[in-house]
C-alpha cells in the first residue's frame, strides 16, 4: 500500500490546456477549455486511474503529461523538473522514462514495419548508441516479457489479433526502460477474455520492471482493479482524489457517488438491490460551462449558492482530495439535513 | 402461458469468400416470450450480431441463412426484401451501437420518425409528427418539441440512441433487437439507457433481445442468457443460473475475466489463449484449445447443446464440478 512518504515521481500543478473551436470564416473561435488547474501527484510505484466520462479530460491529460500536447499554463514537474519548459533535445531524452500505450492497437503500429521494427523503434530514435544486436537482443527480450514468441519478430502488424497488437505496442512502450507508462483507455478496445490477460500483463510487467503507471479509462470496474488511488476528473477538473478503497468504500463527491451507482455489476441479485442514483441529462458541452460548480447542472444536493462559487479543491483526511461545496453535509442522509 | 413472438429453429449463416465458405452461426435454436428479456452474450466473431443481422434479412451481400425464424406462422428467413418490409419496423426492431450511422444526417428528426408511422401505419403526416413527439417524450428526450426540428448532428450519442429507441418503438414492435447500443455510450447515459429499456418491456410487452458483450449490463436487465462461442450457442438458461452456477467453462471463463467493482480481486483468471478463427475451428469443441477442463472425448467429438434441467442447456461434456480451484 502507499503511504505519504514515498517519493513523487510527477507532480502536476496548476495544469490548464484549451482549444480553439473554429466557427467559419467570420465568426469568432470558441474556446474549448478541456483542462482546468489540474494538480495532482504520483508516487514511485503507484497506480494511480483517472477516470471521468467523454470530454472530461483525461486523455488530453495523458498527452500533457508527456508534452504530446504542450499545456497552455502549469508545471508538469518530472522529478522536481519542469518538463513544460525543457529545450526540445532534452525533453526527446526524457522520453525514454515516460511511455504511452494507446487504446487501437492496431491503429497506433505502422503497418508497414515489422514487429521487430516497430518495437526497436523507440531504442533506435532515443538510443542511438546501441549496435544493432544489442538493439536485436533487448526486442527479443522484451517480447518475452510480453508473451510474443520469437517467431513473431518478423511478421507485420495485420497479422496479428487486437490483443497481441497491444502486446506489441506494450512492448514498443516498455523496451526503453521507462520509469512511468501512461496508459490510455490499454484494454477498452478488447475483448473481456482478452482484456483479462492485459490487465494480469500489465501487473506483472509493473512488478518485474518497478514501472509507475497512470491507467486512464471510462470504465470504473477496471480502474479500481488496478488502481493504488483514482482521480476523477469532471468537465477538466479534479473532483475527486483518493484511493481506491475510499472512493469505492466512502465517496465524498456527488459525482463520484454518481458514477459509481451507474457501473454495471456484473452480479444479477446486486443488481437488482442497487438503488441507482441516476444522474439526470448529460455532460455539458465544454464549450459552455456552466458558472460556479460545474457539475451543479446534474447534480441532486445542488443549491444556489453552488452556481455562484466554484468549490475549491480541498485536501481532507488522509491527504484525499474533494471539490464540493457540501461534502460534509452530504454524508449525512439528505433528510437531517433538510431538518438541521 | 406467454405467448412465443419469436420461434428460431436451426438458423445456419454462411458467408461465402474468394474460395471458401465462413460459416458464421450455425444451428441456432431459440424462442422469445413477450415481455421478456434476452441477453445473446459473446466476444468478436461468436456470431452473436449475424444471427440477428440474418433474423431482420440485413445480411451482407456475400451471407446466406438456413433454417427458419417464425414471426407468428411467417417465417422471415429467405422472404423477399419487398415482403419484408412489412414487418420489419412493424412487428420487429433492430438498433445498433453507432446512432449517428443509422440516421439520415440530412433530415430533422420529426421528419425521419413521422415517415416510419406514414410508411407502416397510413398516418397523416401531421398525426404522425404528433405521435413521433409523444414518444421523444416517452424516451427521455427533454424539450421533445424543439429536439423534433434537430438535425441528428446536433443531438448528443445519448439523445440519438434516445431518437433510434424512439423510432424503433414507434410501431409498438413485438420484438426489439439492441446490438451494443450502450457500449459507445457514458457509463451515467448508459444507467439512463438500460432503465429506459426496463420499463420498455414492462410497458410495451416489448420482447427485448440485447446483444452484449458486457456481463455487467445483463446482470442489470436480461431475464434470460445464451451465451455463444465460435458461432454456436453453448449455454442458455435463466440470467441468475448462469452467472451463480454456470456449466460451460466458457461462461465461468467470461465471470472470472469481468473485474467486479465490489469484489476487487488481487487477479483476474482470464481465459488462456484467442478466441477462434471461424475458417479453422479446432476440431471436437471449438473451445477445447482454451478449456481448462477440457479431456479426450472434446477433441474428437463436437457436444452438442443439451437440456440440463429446467429451462437450461449447454454443449459440454465435462460432468466434474466447475471450479478453477478443482483444477488447480
Amino acid at each position: 500500500m502507499m503511504t505519504n512518504t514515498q517519493e513523487n515521481l510527477l507532480e502536476i500543478r496548476n495544469l490548464n490546456k484549451s482549444f480553439s473551436i473554429s466557427t467559419g470564416l467570420l465568426g469568432r473561435p470558441l474556446e474549448l477549455k478541456a483542462l482546468q488547474d489540474v494538480t495532482f501527484s504520483v508516487k514511485k510505484g503507484e497506480t494511480l486511474g483517472i477516470v471521468g466520462e467523454s470530454g472530461c479530460g483525461k486523455s488530453t491529460l495523458g498527452r500533457c503529461i508527456l508534452q504530446l500536447i504542450a499545456p497552455d499554463s502549469g508545471q508538469v514537474l518530472w522529478l522536481g523538473r519542469d518538463l513544460t519548459s525543457l529545450p526540445a533535445e532534452e525533453m526527446r531524452k526524457k522520453r525514454q522514462d515516460l511511455q504511452i500505450i494507446f487504446q487501437d492497437p492496431l491503429a497506433s503500429l505502422n503497418p508497414r514495419m515489422t514487429v521487430g521494427e516497430i518495437i526497436a523503434d523507440p531504442l533506435r530514435t532515443l538510443r542511438p548508441e546501441l549496435g544493432r544486436k544489442e538493439r536485436r537482443a533487448r526486442v527479443l527480450k522484451i517480447m518475452e516479457s510480453v508473451g510474443l514468441l520469437p517467431e513473431m519478430i518478423n511478421r507485420y502488424p495485420h497479422e496479428f489479433s487486437g490483443g497481441q497488437a497491444q502486446r506489441i505496442g506494450i512492448a514498443r512502450a516498455l523496451v526503453t526502460e521507462p520509469k512511468l507508462i501512461v496508459c490510455d483507455e490499454p484494454v477498452s478496445a478488447l475483448d473481456v477474455s482478452i482484456q483479462a490477460q492485459i490487465l494480469n500483463l500489465l501487473a506483472d510487467l509493473k512488478d518485474e520492471f518497478g514501472l509507475t503507471l497512470i491507467f486512464i479509462s471510462h470504465n470504473l470496474s477496471v480502474v479500481r482493479h488496478v488502481s493504488d488511488r483514482i482521480l476523477v476528473l469532471y468537465l477538466g477538473r479534479v473532483v475527486e482524489l483518493a484511493s481506491g478503497d475510499d472512493i469505492y468504500d466512502d465517496p465524498k463527491h456527488p459525482y463520484t457517488k454518481a458514477l459509481l451507482t451507474a457501473v454495471p455489476i456484473p452480479d444479477p441479485k446486486l443488481a437488482r438491490q442497487r438503488d441507482i442514483d441516476a444522474l439526470k441529462g448529460e455532460i455539458p458541452s465544454p464549450i459552455n460551462q456552466p458558472s460556479g460548480c460545474t457539475f451543479r447542472t446534474r447534480c441532486r444536493y445542488a443549491k444556489p449558492y453552488c452556481a455562484e462559487k466554484r468549490p475549491p479543491l480541498e485536501t481532507i483526511d488522509g491527504g484525499r482530495l474533494v471539490a464540493c461545496h457540501r461534502w460534509r453535509e452530504i454524508e449525512v442522509p439528505e433528510e437531517a439535513v433538510l431538518v438541521g | 402461458m406467454p405467448s412465443k413472438v419469436l420461434k428460431v429453429e436451426d438458423l445456419s449463416v454462411t458467408f461465402a469468400l474468394r474460395n471458401t465458405e465462413v460459416h458464421a452461426v450455425r444451428e441456432m435454436n431459440f424462442d422469445l416470450t413477450a415481455g421478456e428479456t434476452l441477453a445473446v452474450v459473446g466476444e468478436s466473431g461468436s456470431g452473436k450480431s449475424q444471427a440477428f443481422l440474418a433474423v431482420m434479412g440485413l445480411l451482407a451481400r456475400n451471407g446466406r441463412a438456413t433454417g427458419r425464424a417464425m414471426l407468428g406462422d411467417v417465417n422471415l428467413l429467405g422472404m423477399e426484401k419487398s415482403k419484408l418490409d412489412a414487418y420489419r419496423g412493424r412487428d420487429i426492431a433492430m438498433i445498433f451501437q453507432d446512432p449517428m450511422t443509422s440516421l439520415n444526417p440530412s433530415l430533422r428528426i420529426r421528419t425521419q420518425l413521422a415517415e416510419v408511422l406514414v410508411k407502416h401505419r397510413g398516418f397523416a403526416k401531421e398525426q404522425a409528427t404528433r405521435a413521433a413527439v409523444e414518444m421523444l417524450e416517452r424516451v427521455g428526450i427533454p424539450e421533445p418539441a424543439k429536439r423534433a426540428n434537430a438535425f441528428p448532428h446536433e443531438l448528443s450519442g445519448g439523445m440519438r440512441q434516445r431518437v433510434m429507441i424512439a423510432m424503433a418503438l414507434l410501431c409498438q414492435p413485438k420484438i426489439l433487437i439492441a446490438d451494443e447500443p450502450t457500449t459507445a455510450l457514458d457509463v451515467t447515459v448508459q444507467a439512463q439507457m438500460l432503465d429506459l429499456f426496463k420499463s420498455l418491456t414492462q410497458d410495451f410487452g416489448t420482447a427485448l433481445v440485447l446483444i452484449t458483450h458486457d456481463l455487467g449490463v445483463v446482470a442489470g436487465v436480461a431475464d434470460r442468457m445464451m451465451v455463444m462461442y465460435g458461432g454456436r450457442a453453448v449455454e442458455t438458461g435463466m440470467t441468475d443460473d448462469l452467472f451463480y452456477d454456470p456449466r460451460h467453462p466458457y461462461t465461468l471463463g467470461l465471470l472470472h475475466s469481468t473485474p467486479h467493482i465490489a469484489h476487487r480481486a488481487a487477479r483476474l483468471d482470464p481465459i488462456q489463449g484467442l478466441p477462434p478463427s471461424l475458417e479453422h475451428l479446432p476440431k471436437g469443441c471449438s473451445f477445447n484449445p482454451r478449456c481448462a477442463f477440457c479431456f479426450d472425448r472434446c477433441l474428437e467429438e463436437r457436444p452438442p447443446l443439451a437440456p440440463i434441467g429446467e429451462g437450461r442447456a449447454k454443449a459440454c461434456f465435462y460432468e466434474g464440478p466447475l471450479s478453477y480451484e478443482k483444477v488447480a
